[in-house]
């Protein structure tokens, strides 16, 4: 894929890849905590049903993800974790942080042994505040992560701001 | 991004707590097998380190720690009332029954009683929140044997119980809506008819449960005479609730030393058990324990008193020199709160006594010698939440 990383296809084609991305994202479940639940409630329930948006949310393991949410508490313990499984996954990946505790510590904001978002370890695209979000705001980051994927510009991968829900 | 130094520490602390690990077990003869602590049967972030024999499983190590946030101490430095809205994320599923156990043991101290409409309300809330917590493990259990099936059915009318405790308080997960003395607000109209549907929906989960899991052939096989723990050595772990009464111990706080504040003598129930102390005998006293709370609920939701809903309190919330111990049956089993004051704004000490820590402590007692497919079994039906664990 170097000649799509250098951003020099045509703009069809581009267009075509992108779109194809959208619609195609496995998604690696992160539980870690009560926001866990809420995704489970998001992904595994009749009444939110992700798939219908595309994304597929049971890859067996990191090597087969586009995306990882990651949900819930990272302590001090797990991060190193988080941060080797994250290395696992191939490129281009995007990560979505969701719930104030790994967004940025949320209620344990002077806990000693909770990492204060999880952005400090692996770069986040995608911050769905609350504590825990509805499923609804889940895939509401979903979706504004898939737009972004559809505009995306290979070679300006890097370069973007994250998004903030909400 | 800027590393600090403590991070430095805290990253080679966690890897030379690994390193021991994993020495321990490797010098051994045998393989060992790692999972998590990220591991889909592992219900969040626990990590069980077992050394094999071929298939069979030699020692089993369960790791907790990957979840530890640190309640005791954070719960040093907030006041009494926003203390309610950190332990609502101990054992997240039944966020509404951790927080009874705190406010009653302030108002022990204080000397407050709440309304007898508060406590029959109060009652209600707490049993709802065992019904989402334990209709999560029904489908749960399913989902780690393979039969993904019962995951969607639990998950689709769990919604039912949630929409509930929404309506209600306001919070689909951690509601934080028990005050000292009383209740935030009362009940919104239209609740009670809408609360007895959802108890019409949970007993229909049940029935299909029975008929889909209980009944099948292959979750007996995986099951029955699997992970049999005898009464005296769960006792002698301290284990509790669902976990305790599949092993013949009849014994649920709720009946036997339910603390004044909860109105379950209002309600005609019985206490279920279960004298296999297999995982299918745990799975069946739960299922029977869903069945029992929704009666429960029916009776009460009929039997709610007038009155205020809040006693009279101070605005400012200082609660009096002394200790208090409240435990009380929350879904995974005892949870109690050992409360020193001081006289201040703030508790002095908060010990947190949860269930699941004792409730997988028997681990490994319980897998040695098991397949290593039943280890999943074995912890699916031991029913544990993570932050329960690790606190
Ligand atoms: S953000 Fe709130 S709900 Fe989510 S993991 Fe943290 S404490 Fe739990």
């Amino acid at each position: 894929m170097g000649l799509v990383e250098s951003g020099k296809l045509p703009k069809p084609l581009t267009q075509l890849l992108s779109l194809s991305r959208k619609y195609s994202l496995w998604v690696y479940q992160w539980g870690l905590a009560c926001c866990a639940i809420e995704m489970g409630s998001a992904f595994a329930s009749p009444r939110y049903d992700v798939m219908r948006l595309g994304v597929i949310p049971f890859p067996a393991s990191p090597r087969q993800a586009d995306l990882v949410v990651i949900s819930g508490t990272v302590t001090d313990k797990m991060a190193p974790a988080v941060k080797r499984l994250y290395d696992q996954m191939p490129d281009p990946k995007y990560v979505i942080s969701m719930g104030s505790c790994a967004n940025c510590g949320g209620p344990y904001w002077d806990s000693y042994s909770v990492t204060k978002g999880v952005d400090q370890i692996i770069p986040v695209d995608v911050y769905v505040p609350g504590c825990p979000p509805r499923p609804e705001a889940l895939l509401e980051g979903i979706v504004l992560l898939q737009e972004r994927i559809g505009r995306e510009d290979m070679a300006e991968r890097w370069k973007g701001d994250p998004i903030v829900v909400g | 991004m800027t590393v600090t130094d403590s991070q430095k520490m805290a990253y080679v602390a966690a890897q030379a707590a690994d390193a021991r690990v994993n020495l321990q077990f490797e010098t051994e003869d045998g393989m060992t097998l790692n999972m998590g602590p990220q591991h889909p049967a592992t219900h969040g972030t626990l990590r069980i380190v077992a050394q094999l024999d071929g298939e069979q499983v030699v020692r089993c190590e369960p790791i907790p720690g990957y979840m530890h946030r640190g309640y005791e101490k954070l719960c040093e430095v907030r006041t009494y009332p926003q203390v309610t809205t950190l332990i609502n994320r101990i054992d997240w599923l039944g966020s509404f029954a951790n927080e009874v156990p705190f406010i009653l043991a302030a108002e022990k101290l204080m000397d407050v009683e709440a309304p007898p409409r508060a406590q029959v309300i109060r009652t209600i809330l707490f049993e709802l929140s065992r019904l989402g917590n334990i209709s999560l493990f029904l489908g749960d259990l399913g989902i780690q044997l393979g039969g993904i099936t019962i995951g969607f059915y639990a998950f689709r009318d769990r919604e039912f119980v949630l929409n509930q405790i929404e309506a209600a308080t306001g919070g689909r997960f951690h509601p934080n809506f028990d005050r000292i003395g009383g209740l935030k607000d009362d009940l919104p109209k239209g609740w009670i008819a809408e609360t007895h549907r959802a108890m019409d929906r949970m007993r229909r989960l049940c029935d299909e449960f029975e008929e889909l899991v209980l009944g099948n052939e292959i979750f007996q096989a995986r099951t029955r005479g699997i992970g049999v723990i005898p009464a005296d050595i769960a006792t002698s772990y301290g284990m509790s609730g669902a976990n305790l009464r599949a092993t013949g111990v009849d014994w649920d706080l709720r009946r036997d030393a339910c603390p004044p504040g909860l109105s379950y003598d209002l309600a005609d129930w019985k206490v279920w058990t279960h004298p296999d102390g297999d995982s299918y005998a745990r799975t069946w006293v739960r299922l029977q324990e869903v069945r029992e709370s929704t009666h429960i609920v029916d009776q009460l939701l009929d039997s709610i008193p007038a009155g205020p809903i809040m006693a009279k309190v101070p605005r400012i919330i200082k609660v009096p020199e002394g200790e208090a111990w409240v435990a009380t049956e929350n879904p995974l089993g005892e949870m109690g709160y050992y409360v020193v004051s001081k006289g201040d704004l703030v508790p002095f000490r908060v010990k947190i006594r949860s269930a699941s820590f004792n409730n997988i402590s028997v681990v490994p007692w319980v897998t040695r010698g098991v397949f290593v497919p039943d280890v999943i079994t074995i912890m699916a039906s031991l029913y544990f939440i993570l932050g329960d664990i690790d606190r």
